[in-house]
């Protein structure tokens, strides 16, 4: 089975300190640390297990600066047989559409039977890269997967739905499938898959390679195009408990216990 | 005359509360836009919430046929596609949820209209359109516009536009023979799966001690047990504590994991992204402990600790139970 995993190279923000860029459409990314997307690990994790049980290939692609290409050794340090970037200046800007399109152009020339990609992006949310490009391939696809069996000529797939229920699919195969994170457990990557991975070539295409004009890709492109950003204004806010630890906890024991809770 | 289309969403017998949240908010859009607001309804056998939406809209088409009892994203984009082909409606608002995830973008793609996802706000500025949307975890908000289209197609986030009720718009239910006479080809509906629950259920309890990423390692989990029994409450968690297999996923909180309302809501290490905070809202005292001052989860408690986790919580349990002594 050939699998083709769709990767995006994400900073991680839930601990970090975020600034808005004075172009105020971007945010600072210089003290940031990147790793590839949650979900994609996931995805990541799913094709390297699918290519174990089924042999065939694995080949990771991401849309990125150089920099992405750390996210992609990580790839082919966890089982990835080849990596691919898609690089161009004129690829800045666009939005996920755009993504999708430049993928597509790289991927309808590839043979694959699978491609998996994250459920959504932790960065932007956007949930819809996989989605359009099963769409442009003219391939079907499932998202919010969390379970998948491949069977002869289809594969069947558990959907995660609201309030933990889930709803099995057949899904005709070649297709896409986005996952959702828990569908495995992302295995940790060995000193020796490091080292192999670092020896691996990492093929580099271009908006010329593509086969896109620049007004087909960036803000041109795009769907949808941002105009600016801004911290959120906060409606209700907590009380914030200060002093020292001590003086903290022994605030939120009267608290409580002032409103009759312990 | 004009229309906005709101995609109604149903499962399993029930309309679910994204579809009034979309009928309310587009009921403001079509009002502004002096459009009709039309729904959109899908399914087998749903005369009672086509009845249902005539409360809520100028007209409800309906389209009704065995293949469209489930969702499913092959028949919905059919029959999608055909409709808004014909009549043209300057936005279609769809639920940014999982079935409204696995719909939108190839709708969009194949019908080659611009779409936004997971939108917070919504609104017209002249003929662009303008959406709010949420990103980096919630802790910066985006203004975005819209490449220039006849007709858009926006995912709305749940859970965040209010439902409010209007006065019955005695709509008009308007019948539409399903625009597909092929069968379904590639997507097929097998059956709905609900994982088994545990023995705890974390709905009824009064206090919820629930635990978050922030906790790191399963071998620290030990002192948020211990703080979940020093207040004689129980252990709860956001949605990487069960992806990480740490606890059984009948004690996740959040859109994907259970709704709770208990007495008292101590979040530790948890950022409060929206699909754990609509789990967990409308408990009636919320107090969270994290170390970082932006995290989202401070702007959803009543009570909020900016320090190590793993200093407060220790302690906290000590001061619990002295006073017990
Ligand atoms: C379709 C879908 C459904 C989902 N459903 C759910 C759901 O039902 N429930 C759910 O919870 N999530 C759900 N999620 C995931 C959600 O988007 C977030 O990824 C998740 O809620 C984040 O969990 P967290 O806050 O524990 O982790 P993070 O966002 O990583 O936050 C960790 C927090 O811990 C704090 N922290 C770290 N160390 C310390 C310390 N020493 N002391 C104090 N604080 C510390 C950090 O400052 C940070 O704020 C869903 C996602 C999708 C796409």
């Amino acid at each position: 089975m050939n699998i083709i995993i769709c990767v995006k190279h994400v900073p991680e923000t839930a601990e970090a300190e975020i600034a808005i860029h004075s172009s105020g459409k971007k945010i600072k990314t210089e003290d940031l640390v990147f790793d590839i997307n949650e979900w994609d690990n996931y995805a990541l994790e799913e094709a390297v297990q699918l290519k174990e049980k089924h042999e065939g290939s694995v080949t990771a692609i991401t849309v990125g600066s150089e920099a992405a290409d750390s996210t992609l050794r990580k790839c082919l340090a966890r089982g990835a047989d080849k990596a691919i970037r898609l690089t161009d200046k004129a690829f800045e800007g666009s939005d996920s559409y755009v993504i999708a399109r430049i993928l597509h152009k790289v991927i309808q020339d590839l043979p694959f039977e699978l491609i998996l990609t994250g459920a959504q992006a932790g960065d932007d949310g956007y949930a819809q890269v996989g989605v359009v490009l099963a769409e442009l391939l003219g391939i079907p696809h499932a998202t919010m997967v969390k379970k998948v069996e491949p069977l002869k000529g289809f594969v069947k797939v558990n959907r995660e739905l609201e309030g933990g229920l889930e709803e099995i699919m057949e899904v005709k195969l070649p297709a896409l499938l986005a996952t959702q994170t828990g569908i495995n457990e992302p295995r940790y990557i060995s000193i020796m898959g490091i080292r192999k991975a670092m020896k691996k070539e990492i093929q580099v295409l271009s908006l010329k390679d593509v086969g896109l004009t620049e007004e087909e890709v960036g803000e041109s492109g795009s769907w949808i195009t941002v105009e600016k950003m801004f911290i959120p204004p906060v409606e209700k806010k907590a009380e914030i408990l200060t002093g020292g630890v001590d003086e903290i906890t022994t605030k939120v024991v009267e608290t409580l216990r002032g409103k009759g809770l312990i | 005359m004009k229309e906005v289309f709101v995609l109604a969403e149903h499962r399993q017998g029930e309309l679910r509360d994204v579809t009034f949240e979309m009928l309310a908010k587009g009921m403001e859009l079509s009002q502004k836009t002096d459009t009709d607001l039309t729904v959109v309804l899908l399914g087998h056998n749903v005369e009672k919430f086509a009845k249902k939406l005539t409360d809520h809209a100028k007209r409800v088409l309906v389209i009704d046929d065995a293949r469209l009892e489930n969702f499913n994203a092959e028949t919905y984009q059919k029959v999608l596609t055909h409709l808004i082909s014909e009549r043209k409606p300057t936005l279609t608002l769809v639920g940014h949820t999982a079935f409204g995830v696995d719909l939108a973008p190839s709708l969009a793609t194949e019908l080659d209209l611009p779409l936004a996802t997971n939108c917070i706000d919504i609104s017209f500025e002249g003929e662009k359109l303008v959406v709010v949307r949420q990103v980096y975890g919630g802790k910066v908000n985006v203004k975005a516009s819209l490449r220039k289209s006849e007709s858009y197609i926006v995912t709305l986030r749940p859970a965040t536009f209010e439902a409010k009720g209007t006065k019955p718009q005695g709509g008009e239910v308007i019948k539409i023979a399903p625009p597909f006479s092929d069968d379904i080809t590639y997507k097929r509906f097998i059956e709905y799966f609900q994982p088994p629950a545990g023995d705890v259920d974390i709905t009824a309890a009064d206090i919820i001690v629930a635990v978050g990423r922030g906790i790191k390692d399963v071998d620290n989990m030990s002192i948020v047990e211990k703080l979940a029994e020093a207040f004689g409450g129980v252990l709860a968690c956001s949605r990487p504590i069960v992806d990480k297999g740490w606890l059984p996923n009948d004690r996740q909180v959040g859109t994907s994991g259970k709704t709770v309302k208990p007495k008292l809501y101590i979040a530790i290490g948890i950022s409060g992204q929206f699909q754990h905070i609509s789990g967990m809202k409308n408990s009636d005292l919320i107090i969270a402990i994290n170390k970082d001052p932006k995290a989202p989860i401070f702007r959803s408690a009543d009570y909020g600790v900016v320090e190590d986790l793993f200093e407060v919580v220790p302690t906290l349990s000590d001061r619990l139970l002295e006073g017990k002594r």
